[in-house]
């Protein structure tokens, strides 16, 4: 978006932001879930934009630790505590499970990482499933409350899309700061070259765990959303395909830009139910239209974008440098 | 000890189906970095195929045939031109990702067209037990084995043994200089295509009588032949053999000897540690590192 005046791309965002605010107010009840879905599978997505996008590690994961996370919230705020304590202790077991799974990375890389992350993925289905005394085994766990904001009960579905608006708002925010920061130029380093970023004194090996576990935080603070928004959870929903409608998301939004996840996630939440009209067709229509978009443009919606925008700066760079030869040669 | 013998038969029957279905796996990554994620739904569909030519009337040997022809033209073919060719440049990660999309898409139309529910597919081998060694084995296990041991006998010794194969290893090993000896490696990388597509109907044809026609069921197929090529080695034929039997067994095995619940979980932690410890696999050579 580097093309756009910078305050014209602050309008643009503030349109957006107050779109998502005003638009919903009128949405019936499916409207407002779906789109609550959009903001929770977003933050997820981000987490994995992280981990993958930025940092360059390739995780199959990202759905196990959106369960983590809402087990977490669910078996917690069953039990009577609030919400907020369940987020915290959802980004905490994501981002030490994260961490761990971030070791293989240190041995193994691509496809390898894919595999194990992969399994990974599995396993944590296996457990959900079958550890009932914990997870409620196949029956899940149902009667999750919506939390309590500020005394203002979440119950209805607009107050709780507040709630996860307001997450996604936090999230974004953190992300931002994050990935110009320091840590994110390391991750990017990571990325681009870990041999190179490594004779530079960056330490790739924390840095990788770090991704990972960041990633992964983010899984958990999805899931911790999840949860009390479909306010009943089995295992079903975090199996493997969620893990790899994740990475989908990532790729088609485009891996490593910041706005990447908000449109992938817009297309894997957002396009089936526009495609609803089609009825049994409309899974099969966006696989097609996602596998079309990856032929187009393997980098995603905004690589279609970054290539527009390079194209153009290069056509600027090029007609200025055509005017600076003429005066130098008139110069003369 | 009886126990332990049927669950070693069954378990290897499984496993070379697995091996039939990792082969297949492994010749794609080879040739053309192609990790298939829709390979599971690649052995669900020619079973449907071959339902769907009996439906308009062909008898069964007929179905089989037409079956095994259209597979290798739509997963062969078609796959390679429409979605291999034109996202091959772009590396391997977006390729693998479409695949996903692709195994959706694969999925939700035969959902769509054929039905949602599990259709009872006919055997192409009599069912029944003999005896073996005084223990009752079934015909059908020893059937699959058969099969799929001559299919992988018959490609290790095309691969092997024929000029044809060694120029296929040649496109696969190094495709510059196989292009510069005058091998015409696109037409080798075409040849694994439909290789596979054979592979995968002929294992389609082979499981569809025990687990029944559906839609879903490439799952779990696709995850253990993925599992088997990479524990015996991404870039050997005879890795991702060893590795189908050995998780066909150790699944069986697990499922009766650790829990029915954890009997999946048994080949990941397998996988895991193989990764880990031997990343390039049980029988597989170390790839180079790019960085």
């Amino acid at each position: 978006m580097s093309g756009f005046a910078k305050p014209l791309k602050i309008a643009l965002l503030l349109a957006v932001v107050a779109g998502l605010i005003v638009v919903p107010m009128n949405f019936n009840r499916y409207g407002l879930f779906i789109l609550s879905q959009w903001a929770v599978m977003t933050i997820a997505a981000m987490g994995l934009n992280l981990t993958l996008g930025y940092a360059g590690q390739v995780s199959l994961a990202q759905g196990a630790f959106v369960g983590i996370g809402a087990y977490a919230a669910a078996i917690m705020t069953t039990h009577g505590w609030p919400l907020p304590a369940a987020i915290v202790v959802a980004i905490v077991s994501s981002f030490a499970v994260g961490w761990v799974l971030g070791y293989p990375a240190l041995r193994v890389q691509h496809h390898y990482l894919a595999f194990v992350t992969l399994a990974f993925s599995t396993l944590a289905f296996l457990v959900f499933r079958n550890e009932s005394w914990l997870t409620g085994g196949i029956y899940g766990i149902s009667n999750i409350p919506r939390p309590h904001i500020f005394g203002l009960a979440t119950n209805k579905p607009l107050p709780f899309y507040y709630v996860c608006l307001g997450s996604l708002a936090i999230v974004s925010v953190a992300v931002w700061w994050l990935i110009r920061s320091p840590w994110g130029r390391a991750f990017m380093a990571l990325r681009e070259n870990p041999l190179r970023a490594q004779s530079l004194g960056v330490d790739t090996r924390r840095y990788t765990l770090m991704a990972f576990a960041i990633g992964s935080a983010l899984g958990g603070v999805a899931g911790a959303l999840y949860a009390p928004l479909t306010q009943y959870i089995d295992p079903v929903p975090f199996n493997l395909s969620l893990s790899l409608d994740l990475l989908m998301m990532v790729i088609v939004g485009g891996a490593g830009f910041y706005f990447g996840p908000f449109l992938g996630a817009m297309i894997a939440v957002l396009l089936p139910e526009w495609l609803r009209f089609t009825e049994g067709y409309y899974l099969m229509l966006y696989a097609i239209a996602v596998i079309l978009l990856l032929i187009w443009s393997p980098t995603g919606i905004l690589g279609i974008l970054d290539r527009y925008m390079a194209a153009r700066r290069t056509k600027a760079a090029s007609a200025l440098r055509a005017v600076a030869k003429s005066r130098l040669e008139t110069a003369q | 000890m009886s126990n332990l013998f049927d669950l070693l038969v069954a378990g290897l029957a499984a496993g070379a189906i697995y091996a039939l279905v990792a082969v297949g796996f492994t010749l794609l990554w080879q040739t053309s970095q192609t990790i298939n994620f829709a390979q599971g739904e690649f052995v669900m569909l020619p079973a449907f195929l071959m339902l769907a030519a009996m439906h308009v009337g062909a008898p069964f040997w007929l179905a089989i045939i037409l079956g095994i022809l259209l597979s290798m033209i739509l997963l062969g073919l078609a796959f390679k031109m429409l979605l291999v060719d034109p996202m091959m440049r772009h590396g391997v990660l977006p390729l693998a990702i479409a695949t996903m999309a692709l195994a959706i898409g694969i999925k939700e139309a035969v959902k769509q067209f054929f039905s949602a529910e599990a259709s009872p597919f006919p055997s192409i081998v009599p069912t029944g037990d003999i005896s073996v060694l005084g223990h009752a084995v079934s015909l059908q296990s020893i059937g699959v084995l058969v099969v799929a041991i001559l299919a992988v006998f018959g490609l290790t010794a095309l691969l092997n043994r024929t000029s044809l194969g060694h120029q296929m290893q040649a496109a696969a090993q190094n495709p510059t200089v196989a292009r510069i000896i005058g091998v015409p490696v696109e037409r080798m990388i075409l040849l694994t295509f439909l290789i596979n597509a054979f592979l995968v109907a002929l294992a389609s044809l082979l499981i569809t009588p025990i687990y029944l026609a559906k839609f879903s069921s490439g799952e779990v197929l696709g995850q253990a032949a993925f599992i088997a090529a990479i524990v015996g080695g991404f870039n050997q034929v005879r890795g991702a053999i060893a590795g189908g039997l050995l998780i066909g067994v150790l699944d069986n095995l697990a499922a009766s000897y650790v829990s029915t619940q954890y009997r999946a979980a048994v080949p990941l932690i397998f996988l895991i540690v193989v990764i880990l410890f031997r990343p390039q696999g049980l029988l597989g050579r170390a790839e180079e590192r790019t960085v």
